[in-house]
């Protein structure tokens, strides 16, 4: 900084005030890209594989394609011990309970990724009577992947798209995620 | 089959019988029961082996059309029993001849509301208890309002319902007990690692030992079924290869030949070939993920890493000629979708050159591991009677010694022309499960090495009419999946779309026998036992 513009306070007071009515906070938003930084990095998933998918989703984690490359490191079968929920596969009305459930038992933050076909809108089972018609429907979804079975690159590609999502999180202020669930719920009672 | 014919119409002068597939014999319900015990006691030829039921709403009757075989002579039998009365059906229960007929009834029961008299457990399998309606009842009222989707848990409950005739003929409504109100119940899934897909038990221990299992289906009831009856015979093909994924070219194999059996068309022997190839690929490929997962649950994580590299070779060959790593959606009415890939036969070959070494290399790995032995010698143990008995067939079944293989049974494709072995095995137990699957990926590498250089030229399908319509008739057909026999049954009305599809799935017997296959054993067992049964629960619940 030239010595000229260390005495120009009138310009700093200038950034200071556009921060303050941008809503950003100097330190604190330090504080939130340390926390994204991390939290980005090592996002698990717990596997709730049903049907194709969950066998597409193990291809992931094998040798060949490797998610642990990327901070997926392993899957967690408990939900108090993962971040994510990989909805892998068709949910049906029996088990539409079961998947609120494990839900509900995830740690915050957490989060949802839709995998396939069936899991994102019902896909070749949309019209059956006993088909959740996507799971959008029981729960907030973050991220969804097309495919019948999506290949092993798009399962990447998506919970890559879910660790975008985390890195623009602000805890401190800002847009929360933790309202925006609440209004999804509050219509689905 | 006419001595059989006499010796029924002697027991039964009401039976009549008719030619489809072989003999069919209709009964009154009446006598459907003093029929199958003598069908089962026959002294030449016992038809020991119930291959499945089908459930049927022919409109103004409901009834069940009962597929039987003798192992011993091969002889092959279908029994088609009615009722006219659509508000209370009711038939009579074999499953204490067969025990398989047990999930059968409870599959026909959920689906069609008929009730089986004697029957010792009248629960729905599928569906939840508080389900209204019995879905694939012709008027069956699909509507979303009558059946929304349920947030609220089930009820565990520990008795069930049986309908018992008495000696005097009346019929009465009995509780019996499934678990005592002091039995110490764990339950088990839907939401497990080790269950191989969403299956539930639920069993009751004594310490460490188990004293019952009862496992429960539909956590992935997806109503293929249903859903094909309002669809065009080639659009019903895609289910296929989502019923059980690991057998995709096996399950629509099935249903192909099922239809082109229908329509008497003769695919071309460039197809035939193709298609026994892939089946045979497939085959290897559901073996691998069986010894990667298997081994996992029993603590061995890295083997599948192992058994993945070798599967991602046999998905990269299925995936340039079919263009997909899954749902290859590649058989089609008349032959296969399109030719095979250039660099198609010579990665086979390359493939068929590494894997033997590499089998080599996991029995170095796991087989021979004394952990692995201990785990797997002379635990969860089944006899060859009780697997008949169950409809165990696949590598579950001949581990125990039933040479139960449709390759061998009723050859179809080219299975009649090249040479392999039925790998046999007697001791019943894990281990034999495990090596009866390990083996069957030589004899599969084995039946490639005949065909793979001698694919004829020509064209790889039939031409076939833009809309596919089949004659009125019904047709069952049978192929050897990765884990048993797979059947399709098509009932026509000589529409495009069929009257009644249903899929015979081996998995179904699989869960069924686990109680017997594991009672007595320890719980940390069960999932060594359930694993090596290798069933996949989307092919049962469809």
């Amino acid at each position: 900084m030239q010595y000229e513009d260390f005495k120009d306070n009138e310009s700093l007071e200038k950034l200071v005030e556009e921060l303050n009515a941008a809503g950003t906070n100097v330190v604190v938003g330090v504080f939130d890209d340390i926390i994204n930084w991390g939290r980005s990095n090592s996002v698990w998933p717990l596997a709730f594989a049903t049907s194709c998918c969950g066998i597409e989703f193990m291809s992931v984690a094998a040798a060949r394609h490797d998610m642990g490359r990327f901070g997926f490191e392993v899957t967690r079968n408990s939900p108090r011990q993962a971040d994510f929920l990989m909805v892998a596969g068709t949910i049906v009305h029996r088990m539409a309970p079961i998947l609120k459930r494990v839900y509900d038992q995830l740690a915050e933050p957490k989060y949802v990724i839709a995998t396939g076909a069936c899991a994102v809108s019902g896909g070749p089972f949309r019209n059956s009577f006993h088909t959740v018609p996507g799971i959008d429907q029981i729960l907030p979804v973050d991220v969804f992947v097309p495919g019948c079975p999506p290949r092993p690159e798009a399962m990447l590609y998506g919970m890559m798209q879910l660790q975008r999502k985390i890195k623009v999180e602000n805890f401190f202020g800002g847009v929360n995620r933790k309202q925006k669930r609440e209004e999804f719920f509050k219509d689905k009672e | 089959m006419a001595t059989i014919q006499e010796k029924i119409s002697a027991l039964i002068p009401e039976a009549s019988f008719a030619e489809v597939q072989g003999l069919q014999v209709s009964v009154p319900d009446a006598q459907w029961h003093k029929l199958a015990k003598a069908l089962y006691e026959d002294a030449n030829s016992p038809f020991d082996y119930l291959t499945t039921i089908v459930g049927m709403d022919w409109g103004e009757t409901l009834g069940c059309i009962y597929y039987l075989e003798s192992t011993r002579t091969g002889n092959r039998l279908s029994v088609r029993v009615e009722t006219a009365d659509r508000q209370n059906p009711q038939l009579h229960s074999v499953a204490d001849l067969w025990e398989s007929a047990n999930f059968y009834e409870r599959e026909v029961y959920d689906f069609f509301g008929i009730v089986f008299i004697n029957h010792p457990d009248m629960r729905r399998l599928f569906l939840r208890r508080d389900w209204v309606g019995h879905p694939l009842r012709k008027d069956y009222d699909a509507s979303p309002e009558v059946n929304p989707i349920r947030l609220h848990h089930e009820e565990a409950y520990d008795t069930t319902v049986s309908y018992v005739e008495q000696p005097d003929g009346k019929i009465v409504k009995t509780e019996p007990v499934i678990f005592e109100p002091d039995d110490y119940v764990i339950n088990i899934g839907p939401q497990h690692p080790s269950t191989h897909g969403v299956l539930r038990l639920r069993c009751s221990l004594d310490g460490e030992f188990i004293k019952k299992i009862d496992p429960y289906c539909g956590y992935i009831h997806r109503g293929i079924e249903k859903m094909s009856e309002s669809l065009t015979y080639p659009q019903t093909l895609h289910f296929t290869d989502r019923l059980d994924y690991l057998s995709a070219m096996q399950n629509r194999h099935a249903l192909c030949m099922c239809i082109e059996d229908a329509m008497q068309v003769e695919i071309p022997e460039r197809a035939k070939y193709i298609r026994t190839i892939n089946d045979e690929l497939m085959r290897i490929s559901s073996h691998l993920l069986f010894w990667g997962t298997f081994c996992n649950d029993l603590g061995s994580t890295t083997a599948l890493i192992y058994g993945f590299r070798e599967r991602e070779m046999v998905l990269d060959i299925l995936e340039e000629t079919t263009g997909a790593r899954m749902s290859f959606h590649y058989n089609k009415i008349g032959g296969v979708m399109h030719d095979i890939h250039p660099d198609y036969q010579r990665k086979i070959k390359e493939f068929c050159k590494i894997m033997p070494e590499r089998l080599k290399e996991y029995h170095r790995f796991f087989t021979g591991n004394v952990i692995a032995q201990g785990r797997m010698h002379g635990i969860s143990v089944i006899s060859k009677e009780r697997c008949i008995a169950h409809s165990m067939t696949g590598p579950s079944g001949r581990a125990s010694g039933w040479a139960c293989d449709v390759r061998k049974r009723i050859p179809y494709a080219l299975y009649d022309k090249v040479e392999f072995d039925e790998v046999l095995r007697t001791e019943g137990d894990i281990y034999a499960r495990y090596m009866v699957r390990m083996d069957e990926i030589l004899q599969s590498i084995r039946i490639i090495e005949q065909l793979i250089d001698n694919i004829p030229e020509g064209p790889v399908s039939e031409k076939m009419k833009p809309i596919i319509k089949l004659p009125e008739g019904q047709w069952f057909r049978q192929v050897e999946a990765s884990r048993g026999a797979f059947g399709v049954y098509i009932e026509s009305r000589g529409d495009k779309y069929p009257y009644r599809l249903k899929f015979n799935s081996p998995g179904m017997m699989l869960v069924a026998s686990l109680d017997e296959v594991c009672r007595g054993g320890k719980i940390a067992d069960l999932i060594a036992g359930g694993g090596s049964l290798d069933y996949v629960i989307p092919d049962i619940d469809r």
